[in-house]
């Protein structure tokens, strides 16, 4: 043999050994044969392979835990209560857990390993998330930075409730190398199962949005994971106060297109404070119109905070805090009690929350997500 | 070559102390420095680089005699050597994680980092230019492991009581006593050399 070739094939030998070796004890020091996951106090029962991830584990039997990193410990979203005791808090989970979550036994589904029979708690409704394939039908421009999106489903159907939110998976494109996940409100009705329509601004710099706006065309298939969230119609008589900007429309148009087609929540009056700068951001406006138009029990108030002369606005002026303050002292009637429903930036949320609180609303009476 | 003639206990003793692999020949210094914050950290860490040079110079003794040297390539050592080194943790790792997950819970990160620890390529190239044979490879390969694991439980317990001092100057808190530190460490551990006729 050519003594050329006796040094790489050495070493080429010797790794194979030692990958052989490794795959070979792999196969059976990481069988941890057939296990079972008891979910909410045996509510429901899986039969699993050990040896991987809790996350991936739940994953494969089509429980979809919110993850937005994927598995990589990054983000501490996939938090669930483990009540088998598997040992201490890793030192990947501690930057995520509270004193409160180290005593409650809430852990990270991504960092847990499952090696034994397991015990664990979720909220019930993880178990009607799925991951959707979709086609995209249709993309519309609304405003020159808000797009409308309506994906189709492929053979399966949503069931969600209006308000409630899905992640969209971005796949890796031009120089992101990993695919990213991003929660987007559902504008569409909670009738149509067969679609899923988000409205998506594009934020400069934003992974998702410029994924969308840029990238995305008509045709191209895309998958999304839901539908998670809280936000949703409370079952009281009490009136509802929407505030909005933005994409911020989109849990509202499903809401009250909701209520109006099946003649749900009855008692509720609702009134809705759309805010945005000037007509070049307003949008829906004659959808909304013409809703309140044949619904007597629904208030639309757009309001722009920068109308130009020239523009000729006929609505509310001023920021969406100070309309919204003047209605809450003079039209809205407060017989029935007050709701208020928030969707839109951080900061926008936050100065509603505040005159809100101001004109007598308690703060567990104020409902939103927060997405940052 | 021969062996060269050195009594095992007297071999063990000067790489713990004379030739301490940290101290006097300052490899492995990075992970010595960053993780000897604490001390339940450092006591993990100084058994897994234990285990791991011990069995890593028992194996790459093996390789070098029965596969390196048979077939005159000793220009790769430094490859194959890292190669079984990486192989090494990995097994490593798996074996511990399934018997004793408890171990592995407390060793935790550190074990996979162990493989690009330059203490333990170290001891293994010390071994080869040395001609140790392989009882001798083994002994000092542990014996290093060891002085490795006392200094590090030396330097947390020094920064355990470092940390809780306020007369040390803002500038450098952290790192840079730390490193002084270690040249003190360093210092009086050449009090050891001469003791033991070991190189």
């Amino acid at each position: 043999m050519s003594p050329i070739l006796v040094g790489p094939l050495t070493v080429a030998g010797i790794s194979t050994f030692l990958a052989l070796v490794i795959a070979i004890l792999d196969k059976f020091l990481n069988n941890y044969g057939q296990l079972k996951i008891s979910i909410n106090g045996g509510k429901k029962e899986l039969t699993v392979k050990g040896g991987s991830a809790l996350l991936g584990t739940l994953g494969a039997e089509g429980i979809f835990v919110p993850s937005a990193c994927g598995g990589r410990g990054s983000c501490g979203a996939c938090k669930c209560k483990v009540i088998t005791d598997v040992g201490p808090h890793l030192p990947t989970e501690m930057p995520y857990m509270s004193p409160r979550d180290i005593e409650d036994n809430i852990r990270l589904a991504c960092q847990i390993k499952v090696r034994k029979d397991l015990a664990i708690e979720l909220p019930e409704e993880l178990f009607s998330i799925k991951k959707f394939k979709t086609r995209v039908e249709s993309i519309k421009d609304l405003t020159y930075d808000i797009k409308e999106i309506l994906l189709s489903i492929d053979g399966q159907t949503i069931e969600f409730q209006a308000g409630q939110y899905v992640q969209l998976v971005v796949p890796p494109y031009g120089d992101m190398t990993e695919s990213a996940q991003r929660a987007y409100s559902m504008s569409s009705r909670p009738g149509d199962t067969k679609h899923v329509e988000l409205l998506v601004r594009l934020v400069p710099g934003g992974i998702a949005t410029t994924w969308v706006h840029k990238f995305l065309k008509e045709g191209d298939m895309v998958e999304v994971v839901g539908p998670f969230g809280e936000f949703r119609i409370h079952d009281t008589p009490a009136s509802m106060i929407c505030v909005a900007g933005g994409s911020g429309m989109a849990p509202f148009k499903s809401m009250l297109n909701h209520m109006h087609e099946t003649g749900a929540f009855p008692e509720k009056e609702i009134w809705y404070f759309f805010g945005a700068r000037t007509t070049k951001d307003m949008f829906y406006l004659d959808e909304m119109a013409a809703l309140s138009a044949s619904w007597p029990r629904f208030h639309f108030v757009p309001a722009l905070s920068e109308p130009k002369p020239e523009e000729n606005w006929k609505g509310e002026v001023g920021l969406i805090t100070d309309v919204l303050d003047r209605y809450l002292q003079g039209n809205v009637d407060r017989a029935k009690g007050l709701e208020g429903y928030l969707c839109g930036s951080p900061g926008m949320i936050n100065a509603c929350i505040n005159v809100m609180k101001r004109n007598g609303l308690t703060e567990d009476k104020i409902y939103f997500d927060k997405f940052a | 070559m021969n062996a060269p003639n050195v009594g095992l206990l007297s071999l063990f003793l000067a790489s713990i102390l004379t030739s301490n692999i940290l101290l006097a020949n300052f490899l492995g210094t990075c992970s010595f420095i960053s993780i000897s914050k604490d001390f339940k950290s450092s006591m993990g860490l100084g058994i897994a680089v234990t285990m791991v040079i011990g069995l890593c110079s028992a194996i790459c003794w093996a390789v070098l005699y029965f596969v390196i040297k048979p077939l005159g390539i000793e220009y790769l050592s430094f490859i194959i050597f890292i190669i079984v080194i990486a192989g090494v943790v990995q097994m490593l790792e798996m074996i511990i994680d399934r018997f004793s997950p408890s171990l592995y819970m407390a060793l935790g990160i550190f074990l996979p980092l162990i493989t690009v620890n330059c203490a333990v390529l170290g001891v293994i190239l010390f071994m080869q230019i040395r001609n140790y044979n392989f009882v001798q490879a083994v002994v000092f390969g542990f014996g290093s492991g060891a002085g490795w694991w006392l200094s590090i439980m030396l330097l947390a317990s020094i920064r355990t009581k470092l940390d809780k001092n306020n007369a040390i100057p803002a500038g450098l808190k952290g790192t840079g006593i730390t490193l002084i530190t270690i040249g003190f460490m360093a210092m009086a551990f050449i009090g050891f050399s001469g003791m033991i006729a070991v190189q």
